[in-house]
């Protein structure tokens, strides 16, 4: 039977491998996570790894956010939909996480709880098992609240090949919504700029969306465009596919409010984080059919045409509304807020 | 130097400190409205004005924003006409 | 978005386009032979950059990218001021971002921040005020940085300062002023200079007339100009019209911003706290008279100089620009940053030089941004 976790604020006795520790991770993770094996270790089967063919996909991230809950999500959403998403855009189907916790000394119980409860619900609607984790306490200081590794294991099917090295000149690139939205929203969650707006993250696993895709056209390659942005993202794929990538500044989707945000701060949208957005190479006759099963994913509804590959050195450019030019490079370090 | 942005006053915040809530495309920031107050505060409320650094820096001036617009669609306009009539002559020399 | 979407449109632009390469023809100006024209501020060479313009005019306009970004004419021993204000013990150093990566002689701000220093970005002097405000027993200093269009900003927050008697607050002033360096730039000779973009935003602060003298004493052109695409080149246009006419005047295409006398409100508060250096030392141009300013006696309580005993002249720091930095040279419009040795070799966005490739305005970063790799590459 679970004992009930009195204790209001986690202290350095949660990590000290006694009753404390104990009593924290069934009360507050195994009871919400429910994992089926009661050994140390998660021991898996699943009916498409006896398929000829099929590979196993295996991932890990660590995440860190400030603030650690945002409007939209808070970092034990990221922490699921980050790890499913880059087993997704490499074409497999997400199956199990782990999750490891390093929690600072002080952090409220409360607030894992809903980290927790968070993760539970992304992986319930993305069809993930969370099958094993760990935590760890630091003292004050040494962490910012909690910090969350996840790694996430998948199956790609037999047939499916996603590789950035295939992407053809003349391919179409295709994202799922809008741009910059994670990015701007957390600027504004953090205060200190001192911007309010009724933007949320776009934070969302994208399993379901891939599966739709893939199932629908042959698609060449896919990213999620998370740090850095699109245009990271994008350089990624023309560096990888060692030919150049155009995209239309007009056809890029972005909020007002993010073009706002830019606009204020001295910010280029094409370097602002996503978390739920993802770039993905389709021949161009398949185009209509991809945008058209994207668009019947929830995640998907405002897929749209960006831009296509070309042939020539590897750089992405982006048409401006009358007909200039412009290379989009790599971002140096972070975007920093400026006024000139 | 200097990034400005167009932003509408849409409340007075902090009449002592003379600070009011202006909206950029749905993005909200307290900025000082100190530069251009000329009468009543509450006057302010739906002016847009350029933003530069959290103040209020300017009143935008519609009849002049105006003026420079309809300038620049007389040009466009003669311009589009212009093509229109080198497409007309391209399609007679083609005949 | 309201007065912004309206000065981009592509149809207007591309008529614009069409009459500036006819004026440009009727003066005769050629790739051979260009028009020179400088955008002043470095805003406008933002703005020409991202929008492609340099590529979509003529051959025959050739842009000089003036003096007018702060970053860029910040001399490494005010940065290195900075970091050591930014090091003692108990204080809070706020800064816009624009600063934070712009190399000292020992580290930038950035490297400050990261070697312990309680070093802020800030979006405005308000909010390093309300710092000061919620950390009584910190000293909050505040890096007043920029030109007339950001001096305001801090004079006001002095004066704020002042009426709410707070006394851990304090500005490290380094403001400039722009039609100095723009007298300074005409009094070269080897300056080959047929007119001025004028920098839209700080005349909405000083107005049309603090320019007078570009056309009264030395016969060219000048409009103060918005920095949308279309106000950009719609200035351009008319400054290639005063070319062709054979006229010199200030012109104000920027008039729903810019009132012809400025803001008086904003120029009191300036002259109220501040007042001006005999000389400020500019990057790349050197001592230039009476181009930048100070706090006053009156309000020497928030002056961050007179607290911390370090500032402007107060010690003998000359420092040397590093080897090969050919900063001065580009921001005279003398060379194109890719005539310097250093660009794109000794000197990239991840490991600038000189603040040239620094700031988001600056020449060199502009150029590498986009399309200066293109060039570096070309060259290999």
């Amino acid at each position: 039977m679970t004992k009930v976790l009195r204790d209001e604020r986690v202290t350095l006795s949660h990590g000290s491998g006694g009753k404390a520790m104990r009593d924290l991770i069934s009360s507050v993770f195994t009871e919400s996570f429910q994992p089926e094996s009661k050994e140390d270790q998660a021991r898996l089967m699943h009916d498409a790894l006896l398929q000829p063919g099929a590979r196993l996909a295996f991932t890990t991230d660590s995440y860190v956010v400030t603030p650690i809950e945002f409007p939209g999500g808070d970092i034990g959403k990221i922490a699921v939909c980050g790890t499913v998403n880059d087993l997704a855009v490499g074409g497999a189907k997400p199956l199990w996480l782990s999750a490891a916790f390093i929690i600072e000394e002080g952090t409220e119980i409360a607030l894992l709880r809903r980290i927790v409860a968070s993760m539970v619900k992304e992986a319930d609607k993305t069809g993930v098992k969370i099958v094993t984790g760990d935590t760890k306490v630091v003292g004050r200081g040494s962490a910012d609240k909690v910090f969350i590794t996840t790694s996430g294991v998948g199956i790609i099917p037999a047939d499916r090949d996603l590789r950035a090295d295939a992407i053809q000149p003349g391919d179409v690139a295709i994202v799922n919504g809008v741009l910059g939205d994670h990015g701007a929203t957390i600027l504004a969650a953090r205060g200190d700029m001192m911007l309010s707006s009724d933007l949320q993250s776009d934070c969302a696993a994208l399993g379901h969306l891939m599966e739709a895709t893939c199932t629908a056209v042959p698609v060449r390659a896919c990213r999620d465009a998370t740090r850095g942005g699109i245009a990271s993202a994008l350089n990624e794929m023309a560096e990888a596919a060692g030919c150049a990538i155009e995209i239309d500044e007009e056809a890029l989707p972005l909020r007002p409010e993010v073009k706002g945000t830019c606009e204020i701060l001295g910010l280029d949208p094409l370097y602002l984080a996503n978390e739920g957005t993802l770039v993905l190479f389709v021949a161009a006759e398949h185009a209509e059919a991809a945008l058209a099963a994207m668009r019947s994913v929830d995640t998907g509804r405002g897929a749209t045409v960006i831009g296509r590959a070309k042939a020539g050195r590897p750089m992405v450019t982006m048409r401006t509304a009358f007909g200039g030019t412009r290379i989009v490079d790599m971002l140096v370090g972070e975007q920093l807020p400026r006024i000139c | 130097m200097c990034l400005g942005i167009p932003g509408q006053i849409v409340a007075i915040t902090d009449e002592s400190r003379m600070m009011a809530m202006a909206d950029v495309s749905g993005v909200r920031r307290e900025v000082s409205y100190a530069p251009v107050l000329t009468g009543s505060p509450a006057d302010l409320i739906g002016k847009f004005a350029l933003i530069h650094v959290g103040f209020a820096m300017a009143i935008i001036d519609e009849d002049e924003a105006a003026k420079t617009l309809e300038a620049l669609r007389g040009l466009g306009e003669a311009q589009e006409t212009l093509e229109a009539m080198a497409e007309g002559a391209k399609a007679l020399e083609a005949q | 978005m309201r007065y912004v979407q309206e000065f981009r449109d592509p149809k207007a632009a591309k008529a614009l386009l069409a009459a500036i390469e006819k004026v440009t023809n009727q003066i005769g100006a050629t790739k051979e032979k260009p028009v020179h024209i400088m955008e002043i501020c470095g805003g406008h060479t933002h703005a020409i950059f991202r929008y492609g313009l340099d590529r979509l005019t003529p051959e025959g306009i050739e842009f000089i990218h003036g003096p007018g970004c702060p970053v860029c004419v910040l001399p490494m021993s005010r940065v290195d001021e900075c970091v050591e204000i930014a090091e003692q013990p108990n204080v809070i150093f706020t800064t816009f971002g624009d600063a934070m990566r712009v190399p000292g002689t020992r580290k930038s701000l950035l490297q400050a921040k990261a070697d312990g220093a309680d070093i802020r970005m800030v979006y405005s002097p308000l909010d390093a005020l309300e710092l000061a405000r919620r950390n009584p027993d910190r000293e909050v200093v505040f890096f007043g940085l920029g030109f007339e269009t950001t001096t305001p900003s801090t004079a006001l927050s002095i004066q704020q300062a002042a009426r709410e008697g707070l006394t851990n607050f304090s500005v490290f002033c380094n403001h400039i002023t722009v039609p100095e360096p723009i007298k300074a730039l005409l009094d070269d000779p080897y300056m080959m200079l047929d007119g001025f973009v004028g920098p839209g935003h700080v005349s909405m602060v000083i107005g049309v007339h603090p320019y007078d003298f570009i056309p009264r004493d030395y016969g060219k052109p000048i409009v103060v100009a918005g920095f949308e695409p279309l106000d950009l080149l719609q200035s351009v246009l008319m400054v290639l019209e005063q070319i062709r006419d054979g006229r010199a005047e200030v012109e104000n295409q920027y008039a729903r911003i810019v009132p012809e006398h400025g803001n008086p409100v904003s120029i009191a508060a300036m002259n109220d706290v501040y007042e001006r250096r005999p000389s400020f030392e500019w990057r790349g141009l050197g001592e230039i008279d009476a181009s930048g300013l100070r706090i006053r006696e009156g309000y020497k309580a928030f002056d961050a100089e007179e607290k911390f005993g370090i500032g402007y002249a107060t010690g003998n720091r000359v420092v040397q620009e590093p080897e090969g930095c050919e900063c001065g040279a580009v921001m005279t419009g003398r060379i194109k940053p890719t005539a310097c040795p250093m660009f794109g070799t000794g000197c990239t966005p991840e490991m600038p030089l000189g603040a040239l490739m620094v700031s988001s305005e600056g020449a060199c970063a502009a150029y590498w941004q986009y399309g200066g790799r293109r060039a570096a590459e070309a060259a290999e």
